[in-house]
């Protein structure tokens, strides 16, 4: 289990228990936290999910997988630690995780 | 007006395998569907990617899945009315009044709504002011090249359909091809053919950049672009191009008086019918306890909820369970011999 907190883009921030082997969209989106829609339900074909993740904890990650820089160059304004939050498996070590959101998915 | 007696919302595997079922029974139906072609997400987002969970195919891709699909339609004259989005539901009596986009107007008693996630949109660029020149300087598709010739056309994304645009347009007009990161995903061959014409000076090529604001008094003067490292460059351009493919949207369906749950329409186990009779949600945009996101469970969905229709298309005659293996009627309907 890991806690994880999501911060809206207007700054309104959620920190919640995520079970170990979710995504950390499934731990938005089972929480009800607005600003992670997951449209595709974790299949890496939407960006929906699209999270910025602060620069400590990108490092830490496992590496994207080849489909998710793709996808990102369609989500809503990706940066350097854009993250599709579906592809972030939660673990222990995860804990204490931050993601910001953009201002909006679509 | 098209008199039917269903109408299926959405041509995904979900909305094409319900067309079967409804045909199996003896009920006709229309499809409309906002794409210009059958398939829905398996087409739009995953035409390659292969599904090994389709029951007895152990793997097949999404362009496949969507073939066999209509294949198994081959017997059935069904009309697909492609490339129309339904906006307008309206009770008519004991029938739905249903109006697409394109002023065609359906009357019948069932609806049924296959629409996945929602149809599917072209995403826009971030700016807001962007809006202001849709579709006079600013374009997400391309319906008419001859516009551009002469002219500076900057454009933005990194898959197939800019790379193919930036090739075509770079003959007749000065191209400005712009993306996020050095790495892009459209075909090795047209990127070896970008690179060729950014050497001999037809195609401006500008890595790690984004659109930061677009400029002008009416008609589109310059773009702002902004690099990774922040630093701006200003482009002159008369037109700009966006291809950051396609995003699903709920669209009108939200204000059809269904009872939602976020982007999904709630519905029973048994007819798969929302809070509105005569109106059921099937596949990816249907809700209820322990509803799996899976084709296979569409496939079922659409089964009971053709059934249903039946009752309502057809209320002097009872409905009779058959089995494909041996109905005769089910076999006329499909146009194979009888043993």
């Amino acid at each position: 289990m890991a806690k994880i907190t999501y911060i809206e883009h207007n700054g309104n921030s959620h920190t919640v228990d995520v079970d170990n082997g979710l995504s950390v969209m499934e731990g938005a989106v089972q929480n009800n936290i607005p600003g992670i829609d997951g449209d595709c339900g974790g299949g890496m074909s939407c960006a929906t999910c699209h999270v910025y993740v602060t620069e400590d904890w990108f490092d830490k990650l496992e590496k994207k997988l080849d489909g998710e820089e793709d996808m990102l160059d369609q989500a809503y304004e990706p940066k350097k630690n854009s993250r599709l939050s579906c592809q972030i498996t939660v673990s222990d070590e995860l804990d204490g995780l931050i993601v910001n959101m953009p201002e909006k998915q679509v | 007006m098209i008199k039917t007696d269903a109408l299926i919302i959405g041509a995904g595997p979900t909305g094409l395998f319900t067309a079967h079922q409804l045909k199996i029974i003896g009920l006709n139906c229309e499809i409309v569907d906002n794409l210009d072609k059958p398939g829905g997400q398996c087409i739009e987002l995953y035409p390659d990617k292969p599904i090994y969970d389709i029951p007895a195919i152990p793997e097949c891709t999404g362009e496949e899945l969507t073939k066999n699909l209509l294949n198994q339609l081959k017997p059935f004259s069904i009309n697909f009315h492609l490339g129309e989005r339904v906006d307008q539901i309206k009770k008519k009596e004991n029938k739905w009044e249903v109006k697409t986009n394109k002023d065609k107007c359906f009357i019948t008693p069932n609806v049924i709504i296959a629409g996945g996630v929602g149809s599917f949109e072209p995403r826009k660029f971030s700016p807001k002011e962007c809006a202001n020149f849709e579709d006079k300087s600013i374009f997400y598709s391309v319906k008419n090249k001859k516009i551009f010739e002469g002219k500076t056309v900057s454009i933005f994304g990194g898959g197939d359909s800019a790379l193919d645009w930036a090739v075509e347009l770079s003959k007749k007009s000065k191209v400005n091809l712009i993306h996020r990161r050095d790495e892009f995903r459209g075909a090795q061959a047209t990127l070896d053919k970008v690179y060729e014409l950014q050497k001999s000076g037809k195609i401006n090529l500008f890595t790690k950049y984004q659109l930061k604001s677009v400029k002008g008094n009416g008609t589109l003067e310059s773009i702002d672009i902004e690099h990774e490292n922040k630093e701006i460059t200003n482009l002159k351009s008369d037109y700009v191009l966006g291809f950051f493919g396609l995003i699903m949207q709920l669209g009108p369906i939200a204000n059809w008086g269904l009872n939602l749950n976020k982007k999904t329409v709630e519905v029973d186990t048994e007819k798969f019918e929302t809070n509105q009779k005569g109106i059921y949600a099937i596949g990816d945009i249907c809700n209820y306890p322990g509803k799996l996101k899976l084709i296979l469970s569409g496939f079922h969905e659409g089964a009971l909820a053709a059934r249903a229709c039946f009752k309502l298309a057809k209320p002097n005659e009872k409905y009779r369970f058959e089995f494909t293996t041996s109905s005769k009627a089910i076999k006329e309907r499909l146009g194979v011999k009888s043993d």
